[in-house]
């Protein structure tokens, strides 16, 4: 009996200490000088920037509100979080922020007031922002106008809302460390993996995150949990991958929101729209030449289940011929930048098929952009074609021309007609 | 040296053949309109079948013809969240105020479809009632006639005030809804929430009848002025929009 107490004891002690070793303490960086944050214009400017490219308005904006004053819900899994009003105000904002209190909460993920934060705000991305670049970002929120307007408290399930299970999630999957360059890799590769891997944070959306919430660290892609869309892989050559994409058509769409192989819509509408449309083709180059640097992962096998019926397959065509061809061509060639091929577009023979069904039912326009400022939208079919007539357009769509995807049932289509759209 | 006819007609085949190579590899063009930009407004707003009768416009409201400036202001009012319709804030979500003008203006300058007069399906006490305070409004409950901002026709007045015949009952009553619970709202002061808040049920249900009962007048263009100031301060009825 005292000898499994004492075994008991020692493997307390033991998990203790491997916990203790473990733990990612925060990393305290110093600013290089209080001129990094101080409010120059220069700056300013920088802070401005890099604000666009981490796409901070997106998340700390409420519908029509005003810009950094937050209020914007992000629903997740588990539950509803805030963002917060980042603008300098007193009481409700950042006003009494220090720049080191900043740079804590960017890079430790940690509150002023030592909470910790909930990683719906993808401090594990923007642990890899340099000292400099949080400094400007910094300096950048602190000239906003101050807007009172306190913070909507989050709405989380149990056990969610409990710190020490946050602080167990830390554990497991952060880690606090600025971005470390590959000099051997050269310095657009370096920037581009920098503005990917920490404020674009694109991995929060294109990786599959795990029944906890943490994405992986690789482009594999994944669905977009809650609200319904499958943010392709970047890697894979199967899915929407870029390894065989020009760079330059990567850069139009990431800077006009459409490009001869595809346009962004959905999400990544808004992404181009608020964020990567304002970055410089410098820094777009060093992105798209990162991505395609990146392994492609194993592409999925292609299908070979059952094929479609062929009267599944004629009302589709005959669909087809009614309410696409015009735009998208006989062949499925489209009429890029317009209207995309759907022939090899992968964005179309993506498995799982939502983001072309939803397409289909919702329609859309790509984002407005100064590249782009008045683009051709498509429109909605979802009160036009029944959930079997889109499940026969696009199992044609999905089978012709060289296409050769998984036929889509009425069923999966019935699945995103009451996806959220706003 | 070759016949002289002979070298023309070779010359005359070449320039053919160089006419014919030229056509041939035209690339797909998209016509650079508003109309084909918007083709994706044009399910839901202006189906029509294959005689050219519109279809599908149950609740669906007309967009031709409707001054630019009203257009203008739902579709950022969509954007912005003053509305609440999830298929439009996401049509137009990203697109920029500048584009935006442009739309709103393209189907303002569209001619207003006609609509035949509809079979009301209420009764003549209804629809009675719901002319009155169409036209005379009620003067003890601050309820002040329909025609007095929207027209004497009703067919809305320029810039930013939109005509009210030629859309659906249920299209009506919805938006009364939205004023009623605040789900739609317009710039400050909304003057169209204070009116609502004043009409009882059994008006809404009277007015969206007799309004949507009655044909478009032939000229169902917005009226360029109307007598000013308004019965009541109305924020997004500005003059200048």
């Amino acid at each position: 009996m005292k000898k499994l107490a004492l075994a008991f004891a020692a493997l307390a002690v033991a998990a203790v200490a491997a916990i203790a070793i473990a733990w990612p303490r925060a990393q305290f960086v110093p600013a290089s000088s209080p001129a990094a944050w101080a409010a120059t214009p220069a700056n300013i400017a920088r802070g401005a920037y890099l604000a666009r490219a981490g796409d901070c308005v997106a998340c700390h904006t409420a519908r029509g509100g005003i810009d950094y004053a937050g209020g914007r819900a992000l629903d997740t899994p588990f539950g509803r979080l805030y963002g917060p009003n980042l603008t300098p105000d007193m009481d409700t904002g950042i006003g009494r922020w220090s720049a080191d209190d900043f740079w804590h909460a960017l890079h430790n993920g940690k509150s002023r007031d030592g909470r910790l934060l909930y990683p719906a705000f993808p401090y594990p991305h923007y642990t890899k922002v340099s000292r400099d670049d949080a400094d400007a970002l910094y300096a950048f929120l602190r000239s906003l106008a101050p807007q009172r307007r306190p913070n909507q408290p989050h709405q989380l399930d149990f056990p969610y809302d409990q710190q020490l299970l946050l602080a167990g999630w830390r554990l497991l999957y952060f880690k606090p460390a600025v971005f470390a360059p590959t000099p051997a890799r050269g310095a657009a590769w370096n920037r581009g993996a920098y503005l990917v891997e920490g404020l674009g944070h694109c991995s929060a959306c294109h990786s599959t995150r795990n029944r906890l919430g943490a994405s992986g660290d690789g482009l594999e892609g994944g669905l977009i949990p809650t609200i319904g869309w499958y943010a392709p892989s970047l890697t894979a050559s199967g899915e929407a991958g870029l390894g065989d994409w020009d760079q330059a058509h990567i850069v139009a769409l990431l800077k006009t929101g459409v490009s001869p192989r595809g346009s962004a819509t959905g999400p990544m509408a808004e992404v181009v729209a608020r964020s990567l449309q304002h970055l410089d083709d410098g820094d777009l180059d060093a992105m798209a030449h990162y991505l395609k640097s990146l392994p492609g992962s194993d592409a999925p096998p292609p299908y070979t289940g059952a094929r479609a019926g062929d009267q599944l397959l004629a009302d589709g065509r005959r669909l087809y011929a009614s309410h696409c061809l015009d735009c998208h061509g006989a062949e499925g060639e489209g009429k890029a930048p317009a209207y995309p091929p759907l022939a090899g577009n992968r964005a179309v023979t993506l498995t799982p098929a939502v983001n072309a069904i939803r397409m289909v039912l919702n329609g859309g326009f790509p984002p407005g952009t100064a590249g782009n400022p008045r683009p051709y939208g498509m429109p909605p079919y979802g009160h036009e074609l029944d959930d079997a007539q889109v499940a026969a357009v696009l199992t044609y769509v999905r089978t012709s021309w060289g296409n050769a995807a998984a036929p889509v049932t009425a069923q999966e289509v019935n699945r995103w007609r009451g996806a959220p759209l706003d | 040296m070759p016949h002289p006819r002979t070298l023309a007609l070779a010359l005359v085949l070449y320039f053919a053949a160089g006419a014919v190579q030229a056509q041939a590899p035209a690339p797909p063009t998209v016509p650079d309109t508003l109309a084909q930009r918007l083709l994706a407004c044009m399910g839901c707003h202006a189906r029509v079948d294959a005689r050219g009768n519109p279809v599908n416009d149950a609740y669906f409201p007309r967009l031709q013809g409707k001054p630019a400036g009203y257009l203008y202001h739902q579709l950022q009012n969509f954007r912005d969240g003053r509305r609440q319709y999830p298929l439009m804030t996401y049509l137009v979500d990203h697109l920029p105020d500048a584009y935006l003008r442009e739309i709103a203006g393209h189907f303002a300058a569209q001619p207003p479809t006609l609509h035949a007069a509809q079979a009301p399906g209420v009764s003549s006490r209804v629809l009675e009632r719901g002319r009155q305070l169409v036209f005379d409004g009620d003067r003890a409950r601050g309820l002040p006639a329909c025609a007095a901002c929207h027209g004497a026709a009703l067919t809305g007045v320029e810039p930013a005030i939109p005509g009210l015949l030629g859309l659906p009952r249920d299209y009506l009553n919805a938006q009364f809804g939205a004023w009623r619970n605040g789900a739609r709202r317009a710039h400050a002061p909304d003057c169209m929430a204070t009116i609502t808040a004043r009409l009882s049920l059994e008006d809404v249900h009277a007015v969206s009848s007799w309004l949507a009962s009655q044909p478009t007048p032939a000229d169902s263009r917005p009226a360029r002025t109307i007598a000013r100031p308004l019965p009541l301060a109305c924020g997004s009825a500005l003059v200048q929009p």
